[in-house]
């Protein structure tokens, strides 16, 4: 089963938020959206799990009860406890006999030594991954989670990217939205907005394999047009010719891919 | 060369917490040095310390040769993680204002920032309030320049950019101190120091931090089983595309338990892996 948007246009106000956008998400995959602020990745999150209507285009989701999603924010009652904030959802849901599952969900996530504290308490870590097992509560068809580790610790970041490979291996859809090029690596498909717009989409070996020209690696940065920083070394995009001397072609990786990607959509605004 | 910075065992406690223990670092003219680190790790308190703002309890901080004191704060630029400029103000007056405060002229604008010049900054994208209190923090030349999970909510491009003019102010001589815990960031500086529960767990090049820790990478045709049976033996596997990353564990019980049809070959971690299976020994 696959859920997702299909040419979808958002405005808020007179501002194009979405621009046509085509996100597919697979039953069993982890669908990484990423992009930076203001490219439309929580209006998208939002407009699939449908607190967003789209001008036009066509949203595709399961019904209401089938969806789980966390807000930018986590979306937790800061007053409420950590067992008290998961049995609101369940009785949101009408979720028969939550108890075993609740418990199950405040072991995996790690929060067992807090079930009782106010998530108003918890630390931005503790909070996030309650968000991700609220949203987990209802075992969901689609799972939406919106920057789930912005903020986050690596330690933290692994124990939730545990629990949303754990969903998508009982099959769960899953849609994750990141600012983080290394982090969407992880997706089984990735999707990259930018203003609105789908900038490349597929999955890493898809994306890297169709990076027009060559990525090369350099000490001597000042030969090369298109450049940037990568640890004390510099990478850079050659559209097309000969590697200057000192510069060897290197596989490229997401985060190559994107800039690339953002170079091409920039060079096309300032020819338009 | 004499440090800019230098920390000797540095103790910071609140009652009976410990937030900075025994930290000793040191940052160089020119050298970029990334605090890594999880939530409540320590950094912003280390921070703290070194600007000055929190007395140590114990140990010892010298800021350009000795105690911090305000003095010093001319030769520093510092960018909080909430970007610490002024929201209801224009991009212009923020920099203007800082200029001043600084005594020095407010900085050329890139056409990026000269489009969105007399818009209050609160209206702008995360990612330009960023790039302004960065403006804002080198306008000044700086000695040392200590920025605070500086491309928090960028986009690769933008942080790409970001990175390029941190590694220009470190080219021209200046030292930079910055924590993140994002370890595509951590990859871009010339060293790092490795901060687990006030410590440092690691310290070094980031490919020296990553060599004291092996990893394997399991390619099967479903990476679900192996997956949960992974996850069962209390292994932390990650996914990566369609496949599986352990790190710091040994091969041979991750070829056994990923059964026959799985292929496990050993790989070099991630700066991220690498720091989750030091912290968790």
């Amino acid at each position: 089963m696959t859920w997702g948007l299909e040419q979808v246009k958002v405005t808020y106000r007179s501002v194009r938020a979405l621009d046509g956008v085509d996100i597919p998400v697979e039953a069993g995959r982890v669908t990484v959206l990423v992009g930076g602020d203001g490219a439309g990745k929580s209006t998208a999150a939002k407009t699939l799990v449908g607190l967003v209507e789209p001008v036009s285009g066509r949203v595709r989701r399961p019904e209401k009860r089938q969806v789980g999603y966390q807000s930018e924010h986590s979306g937790v009652w800061f007053d409420l406890t950590v067992w008290e904030n998961l049995r609101f959802v369940a009785q949101a849901y009408g979720i028969p006999q939550p108890d075993s599952r609740i418990d199950h969900l405040i072991e995996v996530t790690g929060l067992g030594s807090a079930r009782h504290r106010l998530a108003g308490r918890l630390s931005g870590g503790m909070r996030q991954k309650l968000g991700v097992a609220m949203a987990l509560l209802p075992q969901p068809r689609l799972l939406v989670l919106d920057e789930p580790t912005t903020g986050l610790d690596p330690v933290s970041r692994t124990d939730l990217w545990m629990l949303v490979a754990g969903a998508a291996a009982e099959g769960t859809a899953v849609l994750l939205t990141t600012t983080y090029t290394d982090e969407a690596e992880r997706g089984s498909v990735v999707v990259a907005l930018d203003q609105g717009r789908v900038l490349a989409a597929g999955t890493v070996e898809d994306l890297v394999s169709r990076v027009p020209g060559r990525i090369v690696q350099t000490d001597r940065p000042d030969a090369l047009a298109y450049r940037w920083r990568r640890g004390s070394r510099w990478r850079g995009w050659l559209p097309d010719g000969h590697p200057p001397p000192e510069a060897s072609v290197v596989p490229p990786d997401l985060a190559d891919v994107l800039i690339v990607a953002a170079l091409l959509r920039r060079a096309d605004a300032s020819a338009a | 060369m004499r440090p800019l910075l230098e920390t000797r065992q540095v103790t910071k406690r609140f009652g009976d917490l410990v937030a900075v223990d025994s930290v000793t670092l040191r940052v160089h003219p020119g050298e970029i040095v990334g605090l890594i680190g999880a939530n409540g790790a320590g950094k912003t308190t280390l921070i703290r310390l070194i600007l000055g703002l929190l007395p140590p309890t114990a140990g010892r901080i010298d800021l350009f040769g000795a105690p911090p004191r305000p003095e010093a704060r001319a030769r520093v630029g510092y960018v909080p993680q909430t970007t610490g400029s002024y929201l209801d103000l224009t991009v212009a007056e923020n920099l203007r204002f800082v200029a001043a405060a600084f005594g020095t002229t407010p900085p050329v604008l890139d056409p990026e920032l000269r489009a969105v010049a007399d818009r209050p900054l609160g209206e702008l994208p995360l990612g330009i309030r960023r790039k302004v209190a960065f403006a804002a923090a080198v306008c000044h030349h700086p000695d040392l320049l200590i920025l605070d999970e500086p491309t928090s909510g960028v986009g690769p491009l933008g942080r790409v950019e970001l990175w390029g003019a941190i590694g220009e102010v470190a080219a021209r001589g200046a030292g930079v101190l910055v924590t993140t815990h994002h370890m595509e960031e951590a990859e871009q500086c010339d060293r790092i120091v490795l901060l687990s529960a006030g410590r440092v767990v690691a310290d070094g090049t980031p490919a020296e931090v990553t060599g004291h820790v092996t990893a394997v990478e399991v390619s099967a045709p479903q990476w679900e089983p192996v997956f949960r049976r992974l996850r069962e033996a209390g292994f932390r596997p990650l996914l990566a595309g369609s496949r599986l990353r352990v790190a710091g564990v040994d091969a041979d019980e991750i070829t056994r338990l990923a059964g026959p049809g799985a292929d496990v070959r050993p790989t070099s971690p991630t700066l991220e892996e690498a720091f989750v299976a030091l912290v968790s020994r």
